[in-house]
C-alpha cells in the first residue's frame, strides 16, 4: 500500500441542472462522476478508456483537484486533495500536472514557447542553473530544438505543440502526470510518436501517468493497467492482459470488439452496441449498460452490479453479474 | 535559422517549424510597413499632431492673434494655399487669419479625442475585466449599471450636461464624453474576457498554480484588448467627430477657445456665399478622422496573427 501515490475513493461528481434567469431552480443533476474508486501506483500508467461524455474529463479535474467531488475523496499520497487550501494546493501544482487533449487551444498563441515552457518557474521560482537553461534542456527532452525558444505556438505542427504542452508539464519534475487524451488530436503517425515519448519519458524520470483515452488501442501500448468507464463508473479494471485478453464486463468485450483489426479476415465476434449513451442526468437503474447489453436480465435493473471480482479464470473486479470471458452466447 | 538547425528539428519531430522567429509587435510592424493606406494615415496624422503640438512652426500669429474686422471675409486669393498673400486661405468673420486659426482649432479636437478614449479605455478595461474573469453578482451589477448608461443618448446626454455647465473647457469636456462613452468598450473587453476565460491555455496556466493576477496579466489581457485597442483607436476619430458636432451646436468649447468645429459654427449662416470657411475646417476634420479609422483598420489586421 505504501507506494500508492493517488488513491481515489469513491469519488462522485454531479453538476446541477437550473432553469430560470432571476429565480433558478434545480430541475436535475448531470451525474458526470458517479462512484469511482481507484488507486495509481508509483510508476505505474493507469489507462483509463470510455466514450464520449462518460465522465473522464471530469475526473482528471477532480484529481487535479481544479473540481471539488460532490462526494468521496481524492488522497495525494495522505493528503486530500480536495480539502486542500489554495496555497497547499499550489504546491501540490509541483507534483502533479496535466498534460491536455486539443494542443491547438492549450498553448497561449500570444506567448513564446520559452515563456509558455518557463511559465511553471516564473510562478514556483526558478530552477538552478537559471530558467533559460532549463527551458532549453526541457525543449531538448521533448525532442524541439532548443533554439526555438523564441518562437509562437503557430509556427508549430500538432505533434510539436503537444510536445510543448509536455515539456510544460514536465518542467517541474512532478511525480504524477495526467495526460487527458492526450493524442485524441492528433495523425496516427504523430500519435506513436506522442506515445513514445511519454513511455521514455517515465522510464526516464520515473513518472506516474493516469493516461485517458478513448480507445482501448491506444492505451495498451502504455498502461500497465486499465480501467474502463462506462456513464461516471468504473465497469472493469484489471492489469493489461486481464483486461485484453480476457475481459469479463460485456462493455469491455463489446470496446474491444471493435478495435480495427489489420486483417479483416481474423476478426472473430463482432458485437454491434445498439443505441446511444443513456443520459448522465437519468441513468437507467441498476446497471448502468443494461439497456444496450445483451446479457440483461430482470437482475440487472434490479440490481447494480458492484465492481469486485468474480468467479472465473481472471481474478479483476468486474462490474457485472454474469461477468464471463466469452463474447455473445 | 540555418539550413541545418532546420534539418534537425526536422529529424526529430518530422516536420518543419515554419516561419521566422519574431514578437507579436515586430510581426506586425512587418506587416503594416507594407501598406500604403497606414503609411497615408500616419502622415497625416503625424502633420495633425505637429499642428497640434508646435503651431508656432506653421503661423507666427497666435490664435486670435490680430484680427482685424476690416479685413472680414476675405477670400483667398487662389486656392492654391501656397500662392502667396498674406492670408493664403482668407480670413474668418472676424477677420483673423484662418490658416492660423485652422492651425490653432487642431489642438482641441485632438486631445479631446484621446482623453475621451482615454478616459473610456480605462474604464473599460478595469470594469469590463473584472466583470468578465470573476463574473457572478459583480458582472451582473456592473451589466446592469453599463445597460443605464447605454440607454443615455450620447449626443443628447452630453448636450444636456454640458449646456448644464456653461463655463466648461477642453478638460470637463472630455471627462464628460468619457463618461458616456465607456459602456460599449466594456460590453467589447467583457465580452472578450469571458471567452478567453474559459480558454484551454489559461486552464492550463491555472493548473500550473497562477494566481489570479498572473492569470490576468499573462494570459487574457494580451489575449482580449487587441480588439478593444482597435476600437480605441479607431474610437478616437469618432470622437474627433463629436466634438466638433458639439462645437458647432454652440455647446462644445466657446470662445475663445479654437477648434474646428468652432469655425464650423461661425460659417454656418454664410458658407452658401463663402464656402471656403466650410470647406477647409471640413477637409482638415474630415481627413483627421479618416485617418484615425484606417489607422485603426490597419493595426487590427495586423495585429491578428491569424490573418497573415
Amino acid at each position: 500500500m505504501a507506494d500508492e501515490i493517488l488513491c481515489v475513493r469513491d469519488v462522485t461528481k454531479h453538476f446541477p441542472l437550473t432553469r430560470g434567469v432571476v429565480f433558478q431552480h434545480e430541475i436535475g443533476q448531470v451525474k458526470a462522476v458517479d462512484g469511482v474508486s481507484f488507486e495509481l501506483r508509483k510508476g505505474e500508467t493507469l489507462g483509463l478508456v470510455g466514450e464520449s461524455g462518460c465522465g473522464k474529463s471530469t475526473l482528471a479535474r477532480l484529481l487535479m483537484g481544479v473540481e471539488r467531488p460532490t462526494s468521496g475523496s481524492v488522497h495525494f499520497e495522505d493528503r486530500d486533495v480536495s480539502s486542500l487550501s489554495k496555497a497547499e494546493l499550489r504546491r501540490l501544482r509541483r507534483r502533479m500536472q496535466l498534460v491536455m487533449q486539443d494542443p491547438y487551444t492549450s498553448l497561449n498563441p500570444r506567448m513564446t514557447v520559452g515563456d509558455i515552457v518557463g511559465e511553471p518557474f516564473a510562478i514556483h521560482g526558478d530552477p538552478e542553473g537559471g530558467r533559460r537553461t532549463r527551458v532549453r534542456e526541457l525543449l531538448e527532452i521533448v525532442g524541439l530544438e532548443p533554439d526555438h525558444v523564441n518562437r509562437y505556438p503557430h509556427q508549430f505542427s500538432g505533434g510539436q505543440r503537444q510536445r510543448i504542452g509536455i515539456a510544460r508539464a514536465l518542467a517541474l519534475r512532478p511525480d504524477v502526470i495526467i495526460c487527458d487524451e492526450p493524442v485524441s488530436a492528433l495523425d496516427v503517425s504523430v500519435q506513436a510518436q506522442v506515445m513514445n515519448l511519454l513511455a521514455d519519458l517515465q522510464r526516464e524520470f520515473g513518472l506516474s501517468y493516469v493516461f485517458i483515452a478513448h480507445d482501448l488501442a491506444v492505451v495498451r501500448h502504455i498502461s500497465d493497467r486499465v480501467a474502463v468507464m462506462y456513464l461516471g463508473k468504473i465497469v472493469e479494471i484489471g492489469d493489461e492482459e486481464q483486461i485484453y485478453d480476457h475481459p469479463t464486463h460485456p462493455y469491455t468485450q463489446a470496446l474491444l470488439a471493435a478495435v480495427p483489426v489489420p486483417d479483416p479476415t481474423k476478426r472473430t465476434g463482432q458485437i454491434v452496441l445498439e443505441g446511444d449513451v443513456p443520459s448522465p442526468t437519468d441513468p437507467p437503474s441498476g446497471c448502468r449498460f443494461r439497456t444496450r447489453c445483451w446479457k440483461a436480465e430482470e437482475i440487472c435493473a434490479a440490481e447494480e452490479p458492484a465492481l469486485k471480482v468474480r468467479t472465473g479464470r481472471s481474478a479483476h473486479p468486474s462490474a457485472c453479474h454474469f461477468a464471463a470471458e466469452s463474447g455473445r452466447s | 535559422m540555418s539550413e541545418s538547425t532546420e534539418v534537425a528539428a526536422t529529424a526529430q519531430t518530422g516536420a518543419v517549424v515554419s516561419g521566422a522567429s519574431a514578437s507579436l509587435w515586430s510581426d506586425a510592424w512587418r506587416e503594416l510597413y507594407r501598406r500604403v493606406t497606414f503609411w497615408v494615415a500616419v502622415v497625416i496624422l503625424l502633420f495633425m499632431g505637429l499642428l497640434a503640438t508646435v503651431p508656432s512652426l506653421f503661423t507666427s500669429l497666435g490664435p486670435n492673434g490680430r484680427c482685424d474686422v476690416r479685413q472680414a471675409k476675405l477670400r483667398p486669393a487662389s486656392w492654391n494655399p501656397f500662392g502667396g498673400g498674406p492670408h493664403p486661405f482668407g480670413t474668418d468673420t472676424h477677420g483673423c487669419d484662418y490658416w492660423a486659426q485652422m492651425v490653432h482649432g487642431t489642438r482641441a479636437p485632438i486631445i479631446v479625442g484621446f482623453l475621451v478614449t482615454g478616459i473610456a479605455l480605462a474604464l473599460a478595461i478595469g470594469l469590463g475585466s473584472l466583470s468578465g474573469y470573476y463574473g457572478r453578482l459583480l458582472d451582473t451589477v456592473l451589466s446592469r449599471i453599463t445597460d443605464i448608461f447605454f440607454g443615455l443618448p450620447l449626443l443628447l446626454g452630453a448636450v444636456v450636461i454640458l449646456t448644464a455647465f456653461p463655463s466648461h473647457g477642453v478638460l470637463t469636456e472630455s471627462f464628460v464624453l468619457g463618461l458616456l462613452w465607456w459602456p460599449t468598450m466594456t460590453r467589447l473587453m467583457r465580452g472578450q474576457v469571458l471567452s478567453i476565460r474559459d480558454a484551454d491555455y489559461v486552464q492550463a496556466a491555472r493548473m500550473l498554480g497562477a494566481r489570479d493576477t498572473r492569470i490576468m496579466v499573462r494570459h487574457i489581457l494580451p489575449n482580449a484588448v487587441a480588439p478593444v485597442f482597435v476600437y480605441a483607436m479607431l474610437n478616437v476619430g469618432v470622437v474627433i467627430g463629436y466634438e466638433a458636432t458639439l462645437d458647432y451646436l454652440g455647446v462644445g468649447l466657446q470662445y475663445p477657445t479654437v477648434s474646428w468645429g468652432l469655425q464650423l459654427s461661425q460659417a454656418q449662416e454664410i458658407f452658401t456665399d463663402y464656402p471656403y470657411l466650410l470647406i477647409y475646417p471640413a477637409v482638415f476634420l474630415t481627413a483627421t478622422v479618416l485617418s484615425f479609422l484606417l489607422l485603426g483598420d490597419a493595426v487590427r489586421d495586423a495585429l491578428d496573427p491569424k490573418l497573415r
